[in-house]
């Protein structure tokens, strides 16, 4: 039995593996992207030094980290709709399920992400911008989200990775992503390798295309004229006449 | 004397149940040139801090150019858009260039268009020498360019009163002076301004008034000259022989012998030279 040209180009080409890479990316970035906007709070929260508050988060944190993700996701699509009976209705699909479940448990990583990169800038950067009248949120806008950011990329990427990676779980709650769709494909044909091959190319693509914007996103942030992409800087030296720049 | 620009009235404040700040009395006229000194941990910063609610005082009460300093944040704004401040670390914002370090401000808090905000950025930025450094990041800047550009950025806002927390601790010797100049250049000027600095030559030259602190009080307030060659305090006696030790022309056996010391070790020349 040779490797089947025509069925791994089938697969690739085929709309039920197109659908099924688009819901695994719908859901991987719409999960990271609530993520993000939860943890970043809670990060906020977890800068102070005690109170009710922090607790709260912690408490959260080591929940949503310590309990498996296949078993958040279980809980969420089979067990809490007998909490809530809204839920029982035929607009609570999968995908939302599971939206949910990667969402939370996203969040409580992030927010050590979050945590990590907001303490790791030096104090005197907000006390500097507040003496230059900026407000508190000015502050926290203009001053501390782009250092933090730069921090906070490289293990944020990772989390992506690692989400995308995790949304392949969604199938015991019969989700149709990438994961689901091919093993279908192999249950039906027993052509193992070329249906799980196309299923790499698009997980392996999907990574690719973030490592790219990555990769630009970081040389973006080197804040250094001589990073490789310092083309608007360029422009901004040529702006300055020369001048106003001949004194040492 | 002119007006008041600065009043403090028994200002307190706590760390826990420590005292960083204790009954500070201190009233600065506008124009007034003070420096302040004191062994590490004293609460100069602390104090400094105060004047722009930096750190919030527990006691006490705070009226900058009339304005109180309390909870209103409305009030806090209008003195801090009054109030310059440069810090022992610069505290530049790495992730913007020079020119953006300055604008940044002009443009949130001041409303001012770009175009309008670059035209003064630069001319604070030609004023301490560093215009053709505008572009730059400023890790890429030597330690007294950074001093220098942080100096700009807050000369921006066009502040009635600046404060300096050991706004040379962290440079080389060559750097210093560059960073001295553009104060006593401001000084000159008649800028109002506090002054934390170890930099005593500096300090008798641009001085009206010598402010020495311990253990968060205000121990003696004097003009440089009395301040430096008769200290009434033991505490300030003690400071001053110890920070003059290794300078110069030898340890001073006694208070009165400072003077000399401090001024023939100056790294700082402001022309009309030290009478050592
Ligand atoms: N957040 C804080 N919690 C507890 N103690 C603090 C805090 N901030 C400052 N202190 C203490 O308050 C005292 C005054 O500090 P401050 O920074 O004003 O001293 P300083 O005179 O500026 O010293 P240095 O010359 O070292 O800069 C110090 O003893 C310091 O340990
Ligand atoms: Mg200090």
């Amino acid at each position: 039995m040779g490797f089947r040209w025509d069925i791994f180009w089938g697969a690739l080409a085929s709309v039920a593996y197109l659908k099924g890479a688009l819901i695994t990316v719908a859901l991987t970035v719409s999960a990271h992207a609530l993520a993000i906007l939860l943890a970043t709070p809670l990060a906020l929260v977890l800068t102070r030094d005690r109170g009710p508050a922090v607790l709260a988060v912690k408490l959260y944190v080591g929940v949503f980290r310590g309990i498996p993700t296949l078993l958040q996701l279980l809980f969420i699509w089979n067990a809490l709709p007998q909490f809530i009976p809204a839920l029982q209705a035929p607009w609570f699909t999968p995908f939302l399920a599971a939206l949910l479940a990667l969402t939370f448990n996203e969040a409580a990583y992030q927010t050590e992400i979050n945590r990590a990169a907001l303490r790791s800038l030096d104090p005197g950067q907000r006390a500097a911008g507040l003496a230059l009248g900026l407000t508190p949120t000015q502050v926290f806008v203009h001053v501390i989200v782009p250092q933090a950011l730069r921090v906070a990329i490289p293990p944020t990427a990772n989390e992506f990775i690692n989400l995308l990676k995790v949304t392949s779980l969604a199938s015991v709650i019969s989700l149709r992503e990438l994961l689901t769709v091919t093993n279908q494909a192999v249950a039906s044909s027993f052509r193992f390798v070329e249906y799980y091959g196309a299923a790499l190319v698009y997980y392996l693509v999907i990574v690719g295309v973030l490592t790219y914007f990555q990769t630009r996103l970081e040389r973006r942030l080197a804040w250094s004229t001589h990073a490789p992409d310092a083309a608007m800087r360029d422009e901004l030296a040529v702006a300055i006449p020369d001048s106003l720049s001949h004194r040492s | 004397m002119s007006a008041p620009i600065i009043r403090m009235r028994g200002v307190c404040k706590y760390h826990g149940r420590f005292a960083a700040l204790t009954d500070i009395d201190l009233t600065v006229a506008a124009g007034e040139h003070v420096v302040i000194c004191g062994p590490s941990g004293s609460g100069k910063s602390t104090l400094i801090r105060c004047i722009n609610r930096l750190e919030e005082h527990d006691a006490g009460r705070i009226f900058v150019d009339e304005v109180e300093l309390n909870a209103d944040t409305r009030n806090i704004a209008a003195v801090r858009s009054e109030v310059g401040m440069v810090f022992q670390q610069f505290n530049l914002f790495p992730h913007l260039p020079i020119l953006d370090n300055c604008t940044l401000a002009l443009r949130l808090v001041r409303g001012l268009a770009p175009e309008a905000a670059r035209e003064l950025a630069l001319g604070y930025l030609r004023r301490v020498q560093i215009a053709n450094q505008a572009e730059k990041y400023p890790p890429e800047l030597s330690g007294g360019q950074q001093q220098r550009a942080a100096i700009a950025r807050s000369l921006c806002m066009r502040p009635k009163i600046m404060l300096f927390d050991e706004p040379t601790s962290a440079l080389d010797p060559e750097s210093i002076a560059e960073v001295l100049d553009v104060m006593a250049d401001l000084a000159r000027d008649g800028m109002t301004m506090i002054c934390v600095t170890h930099e005593m030559a500096f300090a008798r030259r641009i001085a009206d008034r010598i402010i020495f602190m311990d253990h968060g009080r205000i121990v003696e307030a004097a003009p440089p000259q009395q301040f430096f060659s008769a200290p009434r305090s033991l505490r300030a006696k003690l400071f001053l022989s110890r920070l003059l030790r290794y300078e110069g022309s030898g340890a001073p056996g006694t208070a009165q012998t400072a003077p000399q010391a401090v001024a023939t070790t100056a790294q700082f020349n402001l022309g009309d030279g030290s009478d050592g």
